[in-house]
């Protein structure tokens, strides 16, 4: 092969595709390769090699026009939570371990029509309940910065696939902050679209007004390519928008690319009083510089107010659970997924089946989720959290009266220890103190990295937008990613 | 100590669309078991649901023609409950903010009186599937998981069985009549759940109700509510007090029995559905339904007795059924005789139809075949026995009235000499009866019109026979 794998972007791979100086199966083979070698990351879940390869191959046969898409022949990987017609969608759980998707999620479908070679299927948090990829039925994801750090979840082994080389790009679901957390840890990007701009179905539904599909890439050029390959109205989802999608990669690459430096004239809303309490000096101090370079590269900065963000927590552990806990009571082992081997009667096959199909965050959520939903608690809990999560939306809508987008940490910490915090929830959900307002808001998040922290371990920093105006998030990221190339396009291990 | 019975109903209908609530499988009836399903209906993971658009329309049409108020923007909601035959583990249906509500029926007593019973709320839902169980073990089937439905939730107007049976046969009557639900019971696709208290005459505090389930006709319905009545009274006359409830009525014995009480009752833990947007019922979609509503029955009534001046009692017979309301209008539109079509149907007609137990829609004879009999009777080409003989014939052959007139030479003497000739005949031979209508006996006018009729094998036109004896008798 003519160039390094790892080190590439997909419109430099198309070119080289179209030039026929590689193959989509050269590609493949070499990425299979690496996930092979870095298999003790624990970043998948399925390796497709056999169908990949034969995918591969029958789109070198085809070959690649100008007019397929870019993604024709591209490596990919998914989140163990879409659906792939015959092969297992697991969601990392024992529940689900012997389940053969019978459909393709929306987004496989999506990415099928484009050509995209998928190579497997990633590790995350069972049912994309947690912040550190620890909470899976095939053991935790490593971080590859650092072995004993976790990768950040639920989009762990997607994170860590992009990050460490092992596919070009990612999809993940993000519900508080599932891809951005896990982009942060690893040192990559991901984008929270807009709820309603990416199709949920065949996507294993977790807290479904929070749910949202979202691209995991290296750089701002495969993470706006990858976001096109699945935006977009889908009748089998009624939530998603009707309003009409256009492609972010042609946009920019018309009117950004190459013109970064006169790009300017947008106004950063800062939460000052979010920033105070239990933020890392390091990531404090990642923080200050990132604002220095926007600055440096034209952007004005303001004060800005999210009364109700400190609430945040609170509502999204009351909503989420209470939408996890009647999601996941179809896991009764009677149509598919784990059924217990002895029961006495049909309370008995629902009680042992759930019991030893589940893991013990999805244990705990379902019961938090059932008390909040109950008669008698619905009204303190559930309704005065969806009456909050109104006004944290209004907060947000307010702020952007006064500025274009804004400006926060992906997360209060860089990666932390694995089995440090497994024992103590409540720690463990502060880690989504930054990305949680976006997903109670529905509003678009594009995380991107920064600088490498003292204890040699990556740091995010997440932008986050008006309702559909994902275009804003991929202009300003694609500045930063010009102004400071050396924070973007990093693989973490050779 | 006398009690008042309040009665409320709950009716599920299920409506007539092609595909389910949420997905494009078939809701057809009586397939095989598991063949209309799909990844959505059978709850596979990721999949979510997709409304159906006819199953609205054909709701609004409903709470529309039950005078509701529509709701411009509903909520689906989530009820949440275990059961091997609901696949999700819970039931997309309605709940605080429902489709339609605060609408009314009227119904009419024995007695010809009407009262307005008042429809509390009306949402759509999803159908479960159905479990059978045998010796082997137990099976679940999923082709009805997902059907649509509609609830309509009537106040506690009801004071009596029969009061509630008119209010249930109302409603149907009124589905039939919108062709939003097939109203099969038999099927399953028109179900009724009651709801019973009692409380002492004169008190305006309601008792403890006791809900009985799955009520799927009419006479179980009125057998199950007249049981609870009484085991009611009973346990109050006795100085119990009545558990909150749920009973199921035991159709072999003619009984209710306990189901579950209040506090093993579910928890349903109802909220929004997050997998659907609000449902959004704009003025033009409600003015399209209003347009696609017909004549409802009790339009139909007025509108019968008004037009064709027959009386309330037959125009409610009539307009009781909307087929037969359709055949009565076509036969009334070919012989121009409202009356005495109406006395055909309801007479020959409705006997045959109580006899063979079938609906007018399977009746042998055609609205067509009938008129073209009445127009003979009314041209006074066959007498009224004469007809009923060949309506007799009719029921038995696929001839018309005229074949059958005409091969059994049945047709009615018109010819006044000929029936003068007969006429003549009789007076000679009843010496004895003239001499005493002369006296004043004029019933024996009856009897001379009898043999005269006889003499010409009935075919003679009686007014006719009346007439010539009259004259002649002087």
């Amino acid at each position: 092969m003519s160039f390094d794998i790892t080190k590439s972007s997909i419109p430099k791979i198309a070119v080289t595709l179209r030039e026929k100086k590689v193959s989509s199966k050269e590609l493949t083979e070499a990425y299979l390769k690496r996930i092979k070698t870095y298999s003790r990351l624990n970043s998948y879940i399925t390796v497709m090699e056999n169908e990949a390869l034969k995918q591969a191959e029958l789109f070198d046969k085809q070959g690649y026009k100008n007019s397929d898409s870019i993604l024709k022949g591209i490596p990919v990987s998914l989140k163990d939570i879409f659906m792939l017609k015959g092969f297992k969608t697991t969601c990392a759980s024992k529940m689900l371990s012997n389940h053969v998707s019978v459909y393709d999620a929306t987004v496989t479908e999506r990415l099928k029509n484009n050509g995209a070679v998928i190579l497997g299927k990633n590790n995350m948090d069972e049912f994309a309940m947690g912040s550190s990829n620890e909470h899976s039925f095939y053991g935790p994801v490593l971080n590859p910065w650092n072995e004993k750090m976790v990768s950040g979840g639920s989009s762990g082994g997607s994170a860590v696939a992009v990050s460490a080389g092992l596919s070009l790009i990612s999809y993940g679901t993000d519900t508080g902050g599932s891809v951005r957390l896990p982009a942060s840890y690893t040192g990559i990007c991901a984008l929270k679209p807009t709820y309603g701009r990416v199709s949920r179905y065949g996507v294993v539904a977790f807290s479904s007004s929070l749910d949202q599909p979202g691209p995991m890439a290296r750089n701002i050029e495969d993470l706006a390519i990858a976001y096109d390959a699945v935006a977009g109205r889908d009748v089998k989802d009624s939530t998603t928008s009707k309003t009409s999608f256009e492609s972010v990669y042609a946009y920019l690459e018309k009117n950004i690319f190459g013109k970064q430096d006169a790009y300017s004239g947008k106004c950063i809303g800062i939460p000052k009083d979010l920033l105070k309490e239990g933020v890392s000096p390091d990531v404090l101090k990642s923080f200050e510089e990132t604002v220095l370079e926007l600055k440096k590269a034209g952007f004005t900065f303001k004060d800005i107010k999210l009364p109700n963000a400190k609430y945040a927590l609170d509502v999204y552990y009351i909503i989420n659970p209470g939408e996890a806990s009647s999601n996941l009571a179809r896991y009764d082992g009677i149509r598919y997924g784990y059924r217990a081997s002895d029961f006495d009667d049909l309370k008995g096959l629902y009680k042992k089946s759930r019991t030893e199909g589940f893991g013990d965050e999805v244990k705990r959520r379902i019961a938090l989720g059932t008390f909040v939903l109950s008669a008698g608690y619905y009204d303190a809990y559930f309704a005065k959290a969806a009456k909050v999560r109104r006004l944290i939306r209004l907060d947000f809508e307010n702020a952007y009266k006064e500025c274009d987008l804004v400006l926060v940490p992906t997360a209060p910490t860089t990666a932390f220890k694995i089995g440090e915090k497994t024992s103590d929830p409540l720690t463990m959900y502060l880690s989504d103190i930054f990305t949680v307002p976006v997903n109670l808001a529905g509003i678009p998040s594009l995380a991107f990295p920064v600088s490498v922290s003292s204890d040699g371990l990556p740091v995010g920093m997440q932008l986050l937008g008006k309702h559909f105006d994902e275009k804003t998030l991929f202009e300003v990221a694609s500045v930063m990613q010009h102004k400071r190339p050396d924070w973007f396009n990093r693989v973490s291990v050779e | 100590m006398k009690y008042q019975v309040v009665i409320g109903l709950e009716i599920h209908a299920q409506l007539l669309t092609n595909s389910k609530m949420f997905c494009s499988c078939s809701s057809k009836f009586g397939d095989a078991p598991n063949t209309n399903i799909c990844p959505v209906c059978t709850a596979q993971p990721g999949t979510l649901p997709v409304l159906n658009s006819r199953a609205v329309e054909l709701a609004i049409k409903t709470a529309l023609a039950l005078n509701c108020k529509i709701n411009r923007e509903s909520i689906f909601a989530r009820k949440n409950y275990f059961y091997p035959d609901l696949p999700k583990g819970y039931q997309i249906s309605q709940y605080d903010r429902p489709l339609a509500e605060k609408g009314w029926v009227e119904i009419c007593s024995k007695e010809g009186e009407s009262k307005k019973i008042g429809i509390t709320r009306v949402h759509l839902e999803e159908d479960a599937g159905k479990n059978t169980h045998n010796e082997v073990g137990s099976y679940v089937d999923l082709n009805r998981a997902g059907a649509p439905l509609v609830e309509i939730v009537s106040e506690p107007d009801m004071s009596s069985p029969q009061e509630a049976v008119s209010y249930f046969k109302k409603l149907k009557l009124l589905l039939e009549c919108l062709e939003t639900c097939a109203c099969n019971m038999e099927e399953g696709n028109l179900r009724c759940d009651a709801n019973i208290s009692l409380m002492p005459v004169g008190s305006k505090t309601f008792g403890t109700k006791v809900e009985i389930k799955n009520l799927n006709s009419f006479r179980f319905l009125e057998k199950a509510i007249s049981y609870e009545v009484q085991r009611q009274t009973d346990v109050l006359n006795a100085g119990g007090t009545i558990e909150q409830e749920t009973r199921l009525f035991d159709s072999s014995n003619d009984v209710t029995k306990s189901m579950r009480k209040k506090e093993q009752a579910n928890d349903y833990k109802y909220f929004p559905e997050p997998d659907l947007m609000p449902l959004l019922a704009d003025d033009d979609l409600l003015r399209k339904i209003k347009d696609s509503i017909p004549e409802l029955p009790d339009a139909k009534k007025h509108r019968m007795m008004t037009q064709y001046l027959i009386g309330a009692y037959d125009a409610e017979v009539l307009s009781s059924n909307t087929m037969l309301a359709s055949y009565y209008e076509s036969v009334v539109l070919r012989t121009g005789e409202p009356k005495l079509s109406s006395n055909w149907i309801q007479t020959e007609v409705m006997r045959v139809l109580n006899e063979k137990k079938i609906e007018i829609s399977d009746f042998c004879i055609s609205s067509d075949s009938l008129a073209e009999l009445i127009k003979m009777v009314k041209n006074g080409l066959i007498n009224q026995n004469t007809a009923k003989e060949v309506f007799n014939d009719m029921l038995g052959s696929s001839k018309s009235a005229k074949e059958i007139v005409a091969e059994k030479g049945l047709s009615q003497i018109q010819d006044e000499s000929a029936i003068e000739k007969i006429v003549t005949e009789v007076i000679e031979v009843s010496a004895e009866q003239i001499k005493q209508y002369k006296e004043g006996k004029t019933n024996v006018m009856g009897y001379l019109v009898g043999v005269v009729m006889k003499k010409s094998k009935g075919k003679a036109n009686p007014s006719v026979v009346n007439a010539l004896l009259k004259k002649k008798l002087g």
